[in-house]
């Protein structure tokens, strides 16, 4: 969590604890993220959608039944944050794309219901990038968010909102969703804590779609423990979601600070390249902090990973073409007239769509339904897939001699907004690092590292194989423990 | 391209992210070389089969709540202007 | 057709492949748990999965797997791993503008389906989809041509199809109607579909083409779709074969497209070209998993079977040899269990075989047949002669509308079933009653027997049979 930041100092677990044992009110911890919201937002625009009634009706809600003597739930009086592409019934749900905007959706993601039932107050919709495809958050249609550290810099992206929320204390706790790193590479560029889970651990009932055999929901928090905390709310099997894994929640909380004595961290020698050297040293001192602690840490190759930007521009668009494909103008959202009015549904479909899509998205769609068509299938989409199965049995062999994997989180620090607008491709490169474990299915997490006299942070990447958390956030929580420790004046804090 | 898609681009568009698209398919072209035959494409990262679900009646949504959300609504149903050709 | 035309169709040959979509009578849809119920109120049966609201995922009904498998085995596929498949297209009747169907890798494939005349029609394959809503098209008439807007209820979208195909083995529209009756006979048999074409549960496109008679080539073919009555199915390919020979004849060319049954005006009109046809971009469907039914399930499902069309057929044909035509239209009307019901009661095989098909299988609009066991008491009742076979017709109309026993029918109807003590009891009666004339009927006076049957009848409301009487009386007399 940013220093001096409002309820800085106490972490989701401690105000859980405090409110359940009614030392603390929910309102009033809503209160003080509502100041510093009112005190930043305007200035950062995490922010799609700040649901301040809702909220203090929620957190009222909390405050009685622990005075009623009632369980209030594992999240009690923590305030989370929402990436606008889950679904919240009855409450504008955007994917900060023109195309949705105003929409209501008649249900909620099962993430939502989850958190609901611990406890937790949601305190809005945070912005990202439209449909979140980007790295930056400024392909939103609605403005893009700034970075909570120096606001002429981005937070990242897709899920630069939320990150910016927990950076900027606006809430203790958010979700957002990694397609190729859209989790974990705003959380490095602003600060804190983002973990990708194994692909099926968490559902995706209720997430607004971009790519289905990449996305997974997950968390963004100010420590390890507090992401542990919110990944165990979350995860576990969901009945409406086919590819949600059959397997109960796990515990992740319990043996989260068991150490790392003995255990084989793998340095991937892929990811290291092409860094800039302060990424690669974070990554260098973090297993140093390791090796103090009792790991043994050497170098491993992951060949096939290099491929993986390449693969993931053909998967990941050819999936979000189809599943944009509904954006249609016929059932909900934007309906957009033809010039001269609409002489047909099928002209109906193109204003609308022409209308409502921002250029990123239109060149992913594009993209995407080359990669699909007739005669470009095998060698484009079908061949992607190939290189999937390459990158994951390398990622198997390196996991026979290692039990966790390090690397950079992204390539560097923040850059400036705009800096990367005009060249889709070198944004895409911000994403080398992340997409390989959204490829072969793997969980990631990523942990602040603040280099020294530098006043933006960077991330250092643990990566386990599937189903591996419990061992991952044991080697982020070691490499929180042994970080340098953030400057004590954020850029721009009150 | 753009008809399959629905897209309706303009001339500037269509030339700017025509040479966009081919910066990223020039990376894509580098997977179209690679000699992978004999290796399975993987479409789910994990091997889950035959996830199913009873033959049982579960709630439906209020018509009312989705129809307030539709761009056009008539007699209960979504409307949409006429429709020139048969499904394909 | 000209006469010269008719002489020259004799030299080409009509090739017909069929494509039924077959709905499924599951309780739920295929990827939600809406109900799967025809006639409803428009959008009352919907939720975010089948109106393809953002975010909402599938998951594949276990029932609809199941009657799947039930149809691959009736139609003796083979039943094997599959994957679904996105089929891309836009079209307002599409929730997610992608239809979830099976591409390369379907349920079932290689089967075959035997028509009740005789002769084998290859299926190439039987796979699951799900069905898209419906479009009502508001001014003109009704039609899509001159409509000025359009509107949509979701209530069928995301219904369980399976989608049979089957080999280009037809050779006329009369087989083609054999075909889809007996596809249809056994689709209800397995419980997998109500086989209302009416309704639409079951719907028809056909692939036609002519060839030179001799020729293995295949012709270019034609596709008319949603044909939904088999007298439609017929007109239509008659239609569309002999349109083909005409432009063949004249030197033309057979444009591959799809054409529309114009019903009243009796032809196939031109619609879309197939050349311009949708690249549908199939991939495997990332939100689903693969369906592999273990030998476990394979195996009670192969053991929950009914007994199939085919079987009955071959069943009834042997317990009482009657022609095939009554056969198929026994079985047709699943009135075969009847017939042997009263046959394994005792009751004579072709008097039950023609009491089923000419008074019960008439009258199964109005209501369902009579038990097995009160049928096969009425049979016997005719056979052994209690009944004549007009009284007998009389009793089974009482039977089918308004049901109950045949002896009490017929003792209703004053039909009495003259066991031979009521008739030896009415002799015995009138006798006494006369005795005089006995006396000189006993002395051998011919007349006098006439007025003895008379009364005897006449005290048995005619029920007793003249040549019985007499044989009794003269039993008595000593003669």
């Amino acid at each position: 969590m940013t220093p001096g930041a409002p309820g800085a100092g106490r972490t989701a677990l401690a105000t859980a604890a405090a409110v359940r044992s009614g030392r603390l009110k929910a309102a009033e911890v809503l209160e003080e993220h509502l100041a510093a919201i009112r005190a930043r937002e305007t200035e950062l625009h995490a922010f799609n959608l700040v649901l301040e009634d809702r909220a203090r009706a929620e957190a009222a809600g909390v405050d009685e039944a622990v005075a009623a003597g009632r369980d209030p739930g594992r999240l009690a009086g923590i305030t989370v944050a929402l990436k606008d592409n889950l679904c919240t019934r009855g409450v504008e749900t955007t994917c900060s794309s023109r195309i949705l905007e105003g929409w209501r959706p008649p249900y909620d993601a099962t993430v939502v219901t989850r958190l609901r039932q611990e406890g937790a107050v949601v305190v809005g919709k945070t912005n990202l990038d439209e449909f979140a495809m980007g790295s930056s958050t400024e392909n939103s249609a609605f403005g893009p968010t700034r970075n909570p550290h120096d606001p002429t810099r981005v937070p990242g992206g897709s899920s630069g909102g939320s990150a910016a929320a927990v950076a900027a204390g606006f809430a203790g706790l958010a979700l957002g969703s990694d397609t190729g790193g859209s989790i974990r590479q705003p959380a490095a560029l602003c600060g804190v804590v983002g973990l990708k889970p194994t692909y099926g651990l968490v559902s995706r009932y209720g997430l607004i779609a971009f790519a289905s055999s990449l996305d997974q929901i997950g968390p963004f928090a100010g420590t390890v423990a507090d992401a542990a905390l919110l990944l165990e709310v979350i995860a576990g099997h969901d009945p409406m979601d086919s590819t949600s894994l059959d397997a109960p929640p796990p515990s992740l909380l319990e043996g989260l600070d068991g150490g790392v004595e003995g255990l084989r961290v793998g340095i991937v020698s892929e990811l290291m390249n092409g860094v800039e050297p302060t990424a690669a040293a974070a990554v260098e001192a973090a297993a140093g902090a390791l090796s103090a602690a009792g790991a043994k840490v050497d170098r491993v190759s992951v060949p096939a990973a290099i491929y993986g930007l390449s693969a993931y521009y053909l998967i990941a668009p050819a999936e979000a073409s189809s599943n944009l494909a509904r954006y249609d103008g016929v059932r909900y959202g934007l309906r957009a007239e033809a010039p001269g009015g609409s002489a047909d549904v099928a002209a109906m479909f193109a204003a609308t769509r022409a209308a409502g899509f921002g250029d990123e998205v239109k060149r992913r769609i594009m993209l995407g339904t080359y990669a699909l068509s007739a005669g470009y299938y095998d060698a484009y989409y079908g061949q992607a897939q190939r290189v999937r199965t390459l990158i994951i049995r390398d990622f198997d062999a390196a996991y026979r001699s290692s039990d966790v994997l390090l690397s950079p989180t992204t390539p560097g620090p923040a850059f400036e907004l705009e800096a990367k607008t005009s060249d889709p491709l070198a944004m895409y490169l911000s994403d080398v690092c992340t997409i390989p474990t959204n490829l072969a299915g793997h969980p990631a997490v990523t942990v602040p590292w603040w280099p020294e006299g530098s006043s933006l942070p960077l991330g250092v990447q643990v990566l386990a194989p599937a189903l591996g958390e419990a061992v991952m956030l044991r080697a982020a929580a070691a490499i929180e423990a042994g970080a340098p420790p953030a400057p004590s004046a954020p850029g721009g804090g009150s | 391209m753009a008809h399959l898609a629905r897209l309706t681009l303009t001339p500037e568009e269509i030339e700017r992210f025509t040479a966009q698209l081919a910066a990223v398919l020039g990376h894509a072209d580098d997977v179209a070389a690679l000699d992978l035959a004999g290796v399975e494409p993987t479409a789910h990262p994990l091997p889950l089969i035959n996830v199913l679900r009873e033959d049982e009646v579960r709630p439906c949504l209020d018509r009312d709540e989705v129809m307030a959300q539709a761009p056009a609504a008539e007699d209960g149903r979504f409307r949409v202007p006429r429709i020139l050709g048969e499904a394909p | 057709m000209s006469a010269a035309s008719a002489e020259g169709a004799e030299a080409w040959e009509t090739v017909v492949g069929l494509e039924v979509h077959c709905e499924l009578r599951t309780a739920t849809k295929l990827f939600c748990g809406c109900p799967n119920r025809f006639g409803q109120e428009p959008n009352t049966q919907i939720c975010p999965v089948c109106t393809g609201q953002p975010g909402s995922l599938p998951v594949l009904n276990r029932m609809a797997v199941e009657m799947a498998m039930r149809i691959g085995l009736a139609l003796h596929c083979r039943i094997e791993p599959s994957i679904f498949h996105r089929k891309n297209y836009f079209y307002p009747d599409m929730p997610k503008d992608y239809q979830v169907s099976q591409y390369d890798q379907p349920i079932n494939i290689d089967g075959w389906l035997e028509l009740p005349s005789g002769g084998r029609i290859g299926v190439e394959r039987a796979h699951l989809e799900e069905d898209t809503g419906k479009i009502t098209h508001v001014g003109g008439a009704g039609r899509i041509h001159d409509a000025s807007h359009s509107l949509i209820d979701y209530n069928r979208a995301g219904v369980p199809l399976v989608e049979i195909v089957s080999r280009p083995d037809i050779r006329s529209a009369v087989q083609a109607r054999d075909y889809v009756a007996e596809l249809r006979s056994i689709l209800v048999a397995t419980g997998a579909s109500d086989g209302k074409m009416e309704e639409g549960s079951l719907r028809v496109d056909a692939n036609v083409s002519v060839r030179p008679r001799g020729s293995t080539d295949f012709g270019t073919r034609c596709e008319i779709k949603n044909l939904n009555s088999l007298r439609s199915l017929v007109r239509a390919i008659d239609y569309e074969a002999a349109r083909q020979i005409e432009v063949l004849t004249d030197g033309g060319r057979i444009i591959l497209e799809t054409r529309h049954w114009d019903e009243a005006g009796g032809r196939t009109t031109s619609g879309r070209t197939k050349e311009q046809s949708e690249d549908y971009r199939y991939f495997p469907e990332p939100d689903l998993v693969p369906v592999a039914p273990d030998a476990g399930w394979r195996g009670r499902v192969e053991a929950s079977m009914p007994v199939l069309p085919a079987a009955r057929r071959s069943r009834l044909a042997e317990a009482t040899g009657a022609p095939g035509d009554d056969i198929a239209v026994l079985v047709e009307t699943g009135l075969d269990e009847l017939v042997l019901a009263a046959v394994a009661a005792g009751a004579d095989a072709r008097t039950a075989v023609n009491r089923a098909t000419n008074e019960v299988a008439g009258a199964l609009e109005d209501g369902p047949p009579p038990p097995a066991e009160s049928f096969a008491r009425l049979v016997k009742m005719e056979t052994e002669g209690a009944l004549t076979a007009t009284q007998a017709k009389t009793v089974l109309a009482d039977m089918l509308r308004h049901g109950g026993d045949p002896e009490e029918l017929a003792r209703k109807r004053g039909f009495e079933a003259l066991a031979s003590d009521a008739l030896a009891d009415a002799v015995s009666a009138v006798i006494e009653a006369n005795p005089a004339e006995w006396e000189r009927f006993k002395a051998g006076e011919a007349k006098v027997a006439g007025f003895f049957v008379g009364q005897v009848m006449k005290a048995t409301k005619g029920n007793a049979d003249g040549g019985a009487v007499t044989a009794e009386l003269r039993k008595r007399a000593g003669l």
